[in-house]
């Protein structure tokens, strides 16, 4: 029991428990799964449809954490994606040209992103501000600063289909990050990454090609980033230059280093990153099902944050094991 | 001798320490008297570390007693030491290079013009009293300017002053000399000298035999954190020091094996360098190395011997010249084509450029060559076993296992798995960058007897030391740097004069700003 204590991913799944338990006790029907129309219902798989874009967006982040990067720009992304389809899909109709265009866009954002890091060496967070700022203009370009609606079913299928009863966006999310999980375990790119993130001078000098690695990290985040306005778009049926994706980045950071991973770069962990995304996306969920009013809801959700980052805290823990149980003598520490 | 009966000044008796229940000291003696320069030796992991630690603080005594002038001390943390006299100089210099060289010494203890309390430093004084001290070790560099921009040996004058000025009853040196070259180290130990002929009793450990001899009065030896002994260092001669030290015969000898090898210069090079330069770098590098050669690098330091290496192994490219690899012309841009050649770089910056301190020592031993195989084809599990257990146990890499993190390894021991992982890509050309630096003698024996055994089996080695008795002994050539110039080349078995003859050119013998 002591050991799986633990384990890193032991305090991110504590934390989701104790959520998904709070929000059980408010609410009796929270737990409840149906089976309506083919489709599987419930609370549960509503935060894990709705937690799909965030987790990808997470995913993506890891990597470039892990090596020691940041990227700021991924909510800019998401609308610059979500703008792109939308473009392409409402007079051709063509879903795979508008998916890819999408894509292909968001990968450009993020090798340009790599390319300010790796080739102009300038800090990560100076460089993906600059697409933060510039990328919500540049989404405006696309939509001619209008709110583009879509209307159009296949695309629709994307944020709000159902693929085996499931919700087809969690499902994508779903083996997007197992194929990232078998990428990063029959291969060395974990180690690479790690290494890169914990000394990049002597990585380089001992072979590891780091620049070429980090450039495609940050293009895969800029992919992921697509990913997530696709899904976000589809589902809200719209493409909004300025809300899309809005602040998105900074529940990415929060959710991967609820995961475990260190925000100085070498150690990452994926699995934990998808737990932190879930934990937000309960988060999130509590704060309507509890009905807290709307002008308090930002407080509350600080605070909520505030005590999980507490929780997941091994020195806080420590301080608050310690309180109680001082046994005589113990005030003569190292 | 003389010595025996001078006054102890710093005595340590029954230390017993232990880091989380492993020991580290066991019961170690240690007496340092007034006026003297005492060495501490041992290898690494002999527990030296540990007592200059609990001595000066850093460490909270666990067991046993120190004694100060009479008075057993109790010293909580290094100001606390330093307040009762105990003053200590580490390896790596800490102070703050962008303050001037006066700001560096009274830090925190700045001279206050006498009218403006609390406010008002006055630095006239402050900058007359820094350059009396430094005057105290015939030391006479404007103390205005900028720390940083002097030499390695100067700030650690510097530290030395600032330390002396604190108190002058005892001074430890850790390893002050391992990056200073051999005329820094002779200015070095005058300033000792006068420090110890008016009392100030010297603590000094370090891994070059010599100096201890050149310096020193006494030597007390660990083992294993045991006390070995305490010896008159006119007793105990070379051999003997290094028996006590490791705690067996040590055979100084070698078979110049690499030598006999080279003889063969038909054999066409594994890599040939022809005009190569860089701007800020070196310029004109000739240079040929064959199969089962060791070719060594002398110069001082900054003299272009760490600039040539990194030109040879991609590290930087080169603005001109032509690097030709078993006769094939070559761009490396990057270690990772160098490496992809089979050309492997061993860093002398070990902390910075070497290790990736929280990954395994297996991942740390591996990475070169998975980084060499590439994405697709992944070390398996037990392929990366046998590789770093067969290579751990060549370079005997003492750990108490290969999967713990390798930052928690001592020096020597980081060194060592550093070597394995450019051994571990079985290169052709392997350039080493002062591989034997803050490793213990036995230590070093071994890195040069493997050197040997690897140049037999036909590769070639480039051997980098600030040394000379170690590149003599080992190397087939040497080519000797100044002034970020090649000047010259040495067949194996030339005398150690020759060598330093080349080296020390006399342009080159005067740092600026050092006076005699």
């Amino acid at each position: 029991m002591k050991s799986l204590f633990r384990h890193s991913l032991a305090w991110p799944a504590v934390t989701l428990i104790l959520l998904l338990g709070l929000n059980a006790v408010m609410n009796p029907g929270f737990l409840a799964l149906a089976w309506r129309d083919g489709h599987l219902y419930g609370s549960l798989v509503d935060i894990l449809n709705r937690a799909a874009p965030l987790a990808l967006v997470s995913a993506g982040m890891t990597l470039v954490i892990a090596a020691r990067g940041l990227d700021i720009s991924v909510g800019a992304v998401v609308a610059i994606s979500a703008a792109v389809a939308a473009v392409i899909i409402g007079p051709t109709g063509n879903l795979g040209f508008a998916i890819a265009g999408a894509l292909g866009v968001a990968l450009l954002c993020g090798i340009w992103n790599g390319a300010l890091v790796v080739g102009v060496g300038m800090q990560p967070i100076i460089a993906t501000l600059i697409l933060m700022v510039a990328g919500r203009g540049v989404a405006q370009l696309i939509t001619g600063g209008q709110i583009l609606t879509v209307y159009y079913a296949p695309y629709d299928f994307i944020g709000n289909g159902y693929l085996l009863g499931l919700p087809f966006a969690a499902l994508l999310a779903g083996a997007v990050i197992v194929l990232l999980h078998v990428l990063l375990s029959v291969t060395p790119l974990g180690l690479f990454i790690r290494a890169i993130g914990i000394n990049p001078v002597a990585s380089r000098i001992a072979g590891v090609r780091a620049q070429p690695i980090t450039l495609c990290l940050y293009a895969f985040g800029g992919l992921m980033a697509g990913l997530a306005g696709l899904i976000i778009s589809s589902n809200v049926k719209s493409a909004d230059a300025n809300n899309a994706g809005q602040l998105l980045e900074l529940d990415a950071i929060l959710a991967v280093t609820l995961g475990g991973t260190a925000l100085t770069g070498g150690k990452f962990s994926l699995a934990g990153t998808v737990l932190g995304a879930l934990i937000i996306q309960t988060l999130t969920s509590t704060i309507y099902s509890l009905g807290v009013p709307p002008e308090v809801n930002l407080v509350f959700k600080a605070a909520l944050i505030f005590l999980v980052m507490l929780l997941q805290s091994p020195d806080f823990r420590a301080t608050f094991k310690r309180l109680p149980v001082r046994p005589p003598g113990a005030e003569k520490t190292s | 001798m003389a010595t025996g009966d001078r006054r102890p000044v710093l005595e340590a008796r029954g230390i017993v320490h232990a880091y989380s229940g492993k020991p580290a000291l066991d019961g170690v003696d240690f007496c340092l008297r007034a006026g003297e320069v005492h060495a501490l030796m041992g290898q690494n992991g002999a527990g030296k570390s540990t007592l200059i630690k609990v001595l000066t603080g850093v460490e909270p005594l666990q067991t046993g007693s120190i004694i100060l002038d009479g008075a057993a001390i109790r010293p909580a943390s290094t100001l606390d030491a330093q307040q009762s006299g105990i003053s200590t100089v580490y390896q790596e210099v800490n102070l703050c290079p962008n303050l001037s060289v006066a700001e560096n010494i009274f830090a925190g203890r700045q001279p206050r013009k006498p009218w403006a309390r609390g406010g008002g430093i006055d630095w006239k004084q402050l900058n007359a009293r820094a350059l009396e001290l430094l005057a105290r070790l015939d030391v006479d560099i404007d103390v205005r300017r900028e720390l940083g921009g002097y030499s390695v040996a100067l700030q650690q004058m510097v530290a030395i002053a600032r330390a002396i000025d604190i108190s002058a009853k005892v001074l430890i040196l850790d390893e002050p000399t391992s990056s200073l070259d051999s005329g820094e180290v002779a200015q070095l130990f005058q300033a000792l000298r006068k420090l110890r002929d008016r009392g100030t009793a010297i603590l000094f450990v370090t891994h070059f035999l010599d100096q201890v001899y050149e310096i020193c009065e006494r030597i007390t030896v660990l083992r294993n954190g045991k006390l070995v002994g305490e010896y008159p260092a006119s007793e105990l001669d070379h051999a003997a020091l290094v028996s006590a030290m490791v705690g067996r015969a040590v055979s100084n000898d070698f078979t110049p094996a690499a030598r006999v090898a080279a003889e063969s210069s038909q054999t066409p090079a594994v890599l040939s360098a022809r005009g190569v330069q860089r701007q800020g770098g070196v310029s004109r590098v000739n240079l040929e190395i064959r199969p089962g050669e060791i070719l060594g690098f002398a110069g001082l330091l900054g003299s272009g011997r760490t600039e040539v290496a990194r030109l040879l192994c991609g590290l930087d490219s080169p603005d001109d010249g032509e690097i030709r690899l078993k006769g094939v012309a070559v761009t490396m841009h990057e270690p990772a084509a160098a490496i992809a050649q089979g050309v492997s770089f061993c860093p002398e910056e070990r902390k910075t450029e070497g290790i990736v301190d929280q990954l395994s020592i297996r991942d740390n031993i591996v990475l070169s060559l998975q980084a060499r195989l590439g994405l697709w084809r992944k070390l398996s599990p037990q392929h990366r076993r046998e590789i770093t257990d067969r290579l751990a146990k060549q370079l005997d890499v003492r750990a108490a296992s290969l999967d713990m993190p390798i930052g928690e390894l001592s020096g020597g021991n980081q060194q060592k798995c550093l070597i394995a992982r450019a051994l571990a890509i079985e290169p052709c050309l392997v350039v080493l960058d002062e591989p034997t630096r803050g490793i213990d003698v036995a230590g070093k024996q071994e890195i040069m007897s493997l050197l040997i055994k690897l140049a037999a089996e036909g590769m070639a080695v480039v051997f980098i030391s600030a040394e000379v008795e170690e590149l003599l002994r080992v190397s087939s050539r040497i080519v000797v740097m100044r002034d970020r110039e090649q000047v010259g080349e040495l067949p194996g078995g030339c005398s150690e004069d020759q060598v330093y003859a080349l080296i020390a050119a006399p342009a080159a013998s005067a740092p600026a700003g050092n006076a005699a």
